[in-house]
């Protein structure tokens, strides 16, 4: 590896900012997309981490000011590129993606406008750390637009311009995102309009976004795609010309204009991927196979994210953990042999003592003592109660200090130690370290931020961030005389898993996680495993389900890890991560069992919805795509000449709002496939919007090219399907010639959804949220995508979400990765910070069972409230409403924060 | 960003605005607080799913009894941000900062000056 050179040391560096602030040389500013400037020694964005800063070398004039100003040292002009050699035993590939750059599409006058955007330029102007601090102003005048329009597909769907055939998929999403934020962060009415072939929402969800924007927020979707943007030059608006379904040229101004950009691939990662020797598609994302949707064409090396195909966030996180699944089995056997155990003192017992409290000021180089009278404030602290040592440092955070912070606190039998300095957010966790390398718990421990709340926020008023500094400092002292040591139960880990379902995504996670050595028990309804994969054929890349799912099934009934209890059903669940305990009614003879696991697995999938729409079930030549599959593969296509498909049967409506996702490839795939077989049959697809997302519209154009027809209906105008002896006729309007047309077709397809399997009774004995359509409700739609709220519950496939097998086997590996942070340990280490209650107080009127948003409090057999310190999520709402006052929250309790009220408040009456 | 706010408004980190009691609030003003002011989540981007509606409902209920005794319920306020808006917050604290001068001190102030 090829380190580059920073010349700033991050390790030195504590990220004061000194030297950008001194820095005289003005740098295009990438990460803002270059609507405001930045220094040449920079930081690319606040949350970066590290949070260090580097220099620009190709901007730096090497005027010497930051070296000067940097108190820590950390300056390095002689800094050189390193070359660093990593022995590993797998590979992840996860470089992602690059947005499309619009420069060379000319009609669109990005460059030369200034007010036409990229999507991403507009996501900057949005945010409030952006160049306009989250006010939305066009760039040119800085005046805040009217009206905006954005313009989908710009460098995604279009082999005539740029040559990039793929949907981005993430686009229609951002775009609706952006609109609805212009809206709320605009006052005055701003008239937000959407251009787009077809709007692609989607994800979970992400249909009832699309509905909301369009019904509530009055954001426009018209139908278009813009082939001219010119500038009113007086004004600085956006003539927008463009044809409109009918045909009809149209035109219209707008203040703004941000154009979609799609995802890319960066060339760097392209020549990555040339020297590992691994193969790329022809659009340059890595190759991966429809059942193997993280593997490369390397073994041991994996990808996910954009590079694997453009995706969204949840996507993207759910392929990682994936990734990192497969890449762990690779390793499996070396697990935890390169730890480095840290050798910690036993603790001293302080409970008895009178607090010794010792506080460290720290100026932070100049960076609060530029601002704040440091030494006043340690002579301040040194007039406190309890405080029987007081120092201050240049920089408290420095490895030299935490050896000095250790001597001192033996020395003067510190019990409780206040540093006032920068954020715990990002050092407290280090000075817990310290205190606990001493013997003192690490909880006898608070910080007081006066360098972000005070030097840095009020640095024209030196006097008065000085007085701040002092009360937080004494709010500080107040608390810490008041905090308990406390202790993180270790909990040991029971190493089964427990999958429920035993379709593709169940056998998937079983497998991967019985490869690591983990026992497995799959619990599936159903005689036979593999779910709703047994009625599919092949994928849309023709990859033959079957034989996949003949070989799964196989790998999973004869793994010597894997139990497998056909038949069966759950009764009863109880416990908490790593020690859970379930009682299954095992078929056939329905005989009790109850099985210990430290995990949980959701997989209990989805079916094909059966229509109530068009003649279903009246009219045999009325099929779903699944039952067209069938019969493709059993009886060929000779006898079809002409066949319709209409498409969101059970999806899109008032019953069902979402999108099933997979039915429109599904269309696809079989029109495809009538072609194959029968060249000359004309099919007609009825449409609301073709979602083929990601390199699934590649099927889409070769349909087009074949000649299969699409035309696209409103849901307040459906087709009108009516049974003769003829055929199945069908009449729908043409947007085109404006007129209804009427065909008799020998086979009408229903492009039916996708319904939750019935887990009503399952979610009740669990305890396991869903969303209104039945589906499993994860932790966080976007950062926890296959984590429960329940801790040690996960789930995949379609159980969480209509979805193609690729990405149910990815997610699958997703659960397992997931579930092996568990399994792979032996104890689990709690949270100290929880709940806990005074039995004596508690009246047990129910208001904490009630308030808790995780239903952990339960009334116990003395009649009392009892909180499961391993479920505790440590929030502390019922402490809050608890009227008889009988719950604490650990490190939190009562006195501990009104500690810190009186103390602020202290000698104002 | 180091956005400037007035220097008066002091912070209590707690895990969750829902944590924050009906008591805590009232302490303040039973000291001599001029104003409290609680900054949560968004609402529905609770970290702990529900927290910071229960916050608002509690601030609701400080302000009916501030009311009630002569405080004034405007003295209470809760607002909501994501971690990412500091201008948010540096917006938050003048609005709070100038809503409380307007105000004045807290009445417990005078009534305790007219007592000595």
């Amino acid at each position: 590896m090829v380190n580059h050179p920073r010349y700033i040391d991050p390790v030195k560096c504590t990220g004061c900012g000194e030297c950008a602030m001194h820095c005289p040389v003005a740098a295009i500013n990438e990460i803002n997309k270059g609507l405001d400037d930045r220094r040449a020694a920079y930081i690319e964005y606040p949350q970066a981490v590290p949070l260090a800063y580097a220099i620009d070398f190709d901007a730096c004039i090497g005027c010497g000011l930051c070296e000067n100003m940097c108190m820590a040292k950390a300056i390095k002009y002689d800094d050189t590129e390193r070359e660093t050699a990593v022995k590993v035993g797998s590979v992840i590939l996860s470089t992602g993606s690059q947005a499309y750059d619009p420069s060379d599409l000319d009609y669109l006058g990005y460059g030369k406008y200034p007010n036409v955007v990229t999507s991403e330029g507009f996501e900057r102007i949005l945010c409030a750390g952006g160049p306009y601090l989250g006010h939305v102003m066009r760039p040119l005048d800085r005046e805040e637009p009217k009206s905006i329009a954005w313009l989908q597909c710009i460098g995604s769907r279009d082999i005539n311009r740029c040559g990039n055939g793929y949907c981005s998929s993430v686009c229609c999403m951002y775009a609706i995102k952006e609109a609805m934020i212009a809206k709320e962060h605009i006052h005055a009415d701003v008239d937000c309009a959407i251009f787009n072939m077809d709007m692609r929402t989607f994800g979970k969800d992400y249909e009832k976004y699309f509905l909301r924007a369009r019904d509530n927020e009055d954001i426009r979707f018209v139908k278009a795609r813009a082939h001219t943007i010119t500038e009113i030059p007086e004004t600085g608006d956006l003539i927008l010309q463009y044809a409109d379904e009918a045909g009809q040229m149209k035109e219209e101004i707008f203040s703004m204009v941000v154009l979609s950009v799609g995802l890319k691939i960066p060339d760097s990662s392209v020549d990555l991927a040339r020297r590992l020797r691994i193969e790329l598609n022809k659009y340059n994302f890595v190759n991966t196979g429809s059942f193997t949707p993280v593997a490369t064409s390397r073994p041991g090396i994996y990808t996910c994210g954009v590079f694997q195909g453009p995706k969204d966030i949840p996507g993207s996180i759910t392929e990682a953990s994936a990734a990192a699944c497969l890449a762990g089995t690779d390793v499996a056997e070396a697990r935890g042999e390169d730890i480095e155990v840290i050798e910690i003192p036993e603790e001293m017992d302080v409970t008895k003592e009178e607090p010794r409290i010792g506080v460290f000021v720290c100026n932070c180089g100049i960076n609060i003592g530029g601002i704040v009278d440091v030494t006043s404030v340690q002579e301040y602290a040194g007039t406190l109660p309890y405080v029987v040592f007081t120092d201050q440092n240049l920089f408290t955070c420095s490895q030299d200090t935490q050896d000095k912070i250790k001597e001192i606190v033996i020395e003067h039998k510190l019990n409780r130690v206040v540093v006032a300095s920068c954020t715990p957010k990002t050092h407290e966790g280090m000075f817990m370290d310290t205190l606990e390398a001493c013997g003192l718990n690490k909880y006898l421990f608070e910080m007081a931020n006066i360098r972000n709340q005070c030097s840095w926020v009020h640095p024209n008023n030196p006097t008065a961030a000085t007085e701040k500094s002092k009360d937080l400092v004494r709010m500080a002292v107040a608390r810490v005389a008041t905090l308990k040591s406390l202790h993180e139960k270790k909990i040991p880990v029971n190493q089964r898993a427990l999958i429920i379902g035993g379709g593709v995504a169940g056998m998937n996670a079983a497998l991967s996680l019985a490869d690591q050595g983990f026992p497995v028990t799959i619990v599936e309804k159903e005689e036979k495993l593999g779910g709703m994969a047994n009625r599919l054929t092949t994928t849309i890349e023709g990859a033959d389900v079957e034989i996949y799912l003949e070989e799964l099934i196989q790998k999973v009934t004869s793994h010597p890890q894997v139990e497998v209890l056909p038949r069966s059903l759950i009764v009863n669940f109880s416990g908490f991560q790593g020690n859970f305990t379930t009682e299954i009614l095992v078929g056939p003879g329905m005989y009790e069992r109850k099985i210990d696991h430290g995990v949980v697995i959701l997989a209990t999938g989805a079916v094909e919805y059966r229509p109530k729409e068009f003649l279903y079930g009246q009219d045999q030549r009325v099929v779903t795509q699944i039952e067209l599959s069938e019969r493709l593969k059993e009886k060929g296509a000779q006898d079809l000449n002409r066949v319709v498909m209409i498409q969101c049967i059970g999806s899109r409506n008032k019953e069902n709002p979402n999108c099933s996702k997979v039915c429109c490839q599904s269309a696809i795939k079989n029109a495809l496939h009538i072609k194959k077989l029968q060249p000359d049959a004309q099919i007609f697809i009825l449409y609301r919007d073709i979602r083929t997302y990601g390199f699934l519209e590649d099927y889409y154009t070769e349909a087009r090219k074949l000649g299969v027809l699409f035309f696209r209906f409103n849901s307040e105008d459906p087709p009108v399907v009516e049974s003769s002896e003829a055929g199945v006729m069908v009449t729908f309007k043409d947007n085109i010639l404006d007129r209804s047309l009427r065909v008799s077709a020998d086979l009408l397809a229903l492009s039916s959804g996708m319904v939750a399997e019935d887990t009503e009774e399952l979610a009740s004995i669990v305890k396991l949220a869903r969303t209104e359509d039945g589906y499993f409700m994860e932790d966080h739609v976007k950062l926890k995508p296959v984590d429960m709220a329940t801790e040690g519950i996960f789930v995949c496939g379609t159980a969480h979400s209509p979805k193609l097998l690729p990405e149910s086997i990815a997610q699958a590996l997703a659960a397992a990765s997931r579930a092996t942070t568990y399994l792979s340990k032996d104890q689990l280490t709690l949270s100290a910070v929880t709940a806990w209650v005074n039995p004596e107080l508690c009246a047990s009127c129910l208001i904490c069972v009630r308030s808790c948003p995780y239903g952990v409090p339960v009334i116990n057999e003395d009649g009392i409230s009892e909180i499961d310190e391993a479920l505790c999520h440590g929030c502390g709402v019922c402490a809050a409403e608890c009227p008889a006052k009988a719950i604490e929250l650990n490190w939190y309790e009562d006195n501990q924060i009104l500690s810190k009220v009186d103390a602020l408040l202290e000698g104002v009456l | 960003m180091r956005l400037q706010y007035p220097s008066d408004i002091k912070i209590i980190f707690v895990p969750c605005t829902g944590k924050v009691d009906v008591l805590h609030i009232l302490r303040a003003f039973e000291k001599g607080a001029d104003g409290v002011c609680v900054v949560g989540c968004l609402e529905g981007d609770c970290h702990f799913i529900s927290g910071n509606f229960r916050a608002r409902k509690r601030v609701e209920q400080v302000q009916k009894i501030l009311d009630t005794i002569g405080i004034g319920g405007e003295r209470a306020q809760m607002y909501n941000l994501s971690s990412g808006e500091g201008p948010r917050f540096a917006q938050f604290a003048i609005e709070m900062d100038e809503r409380i001068r307007k105000l004045g001190p807290n009445p417990m102030k005078l009534a305790k000056k007219k007592a000595a």
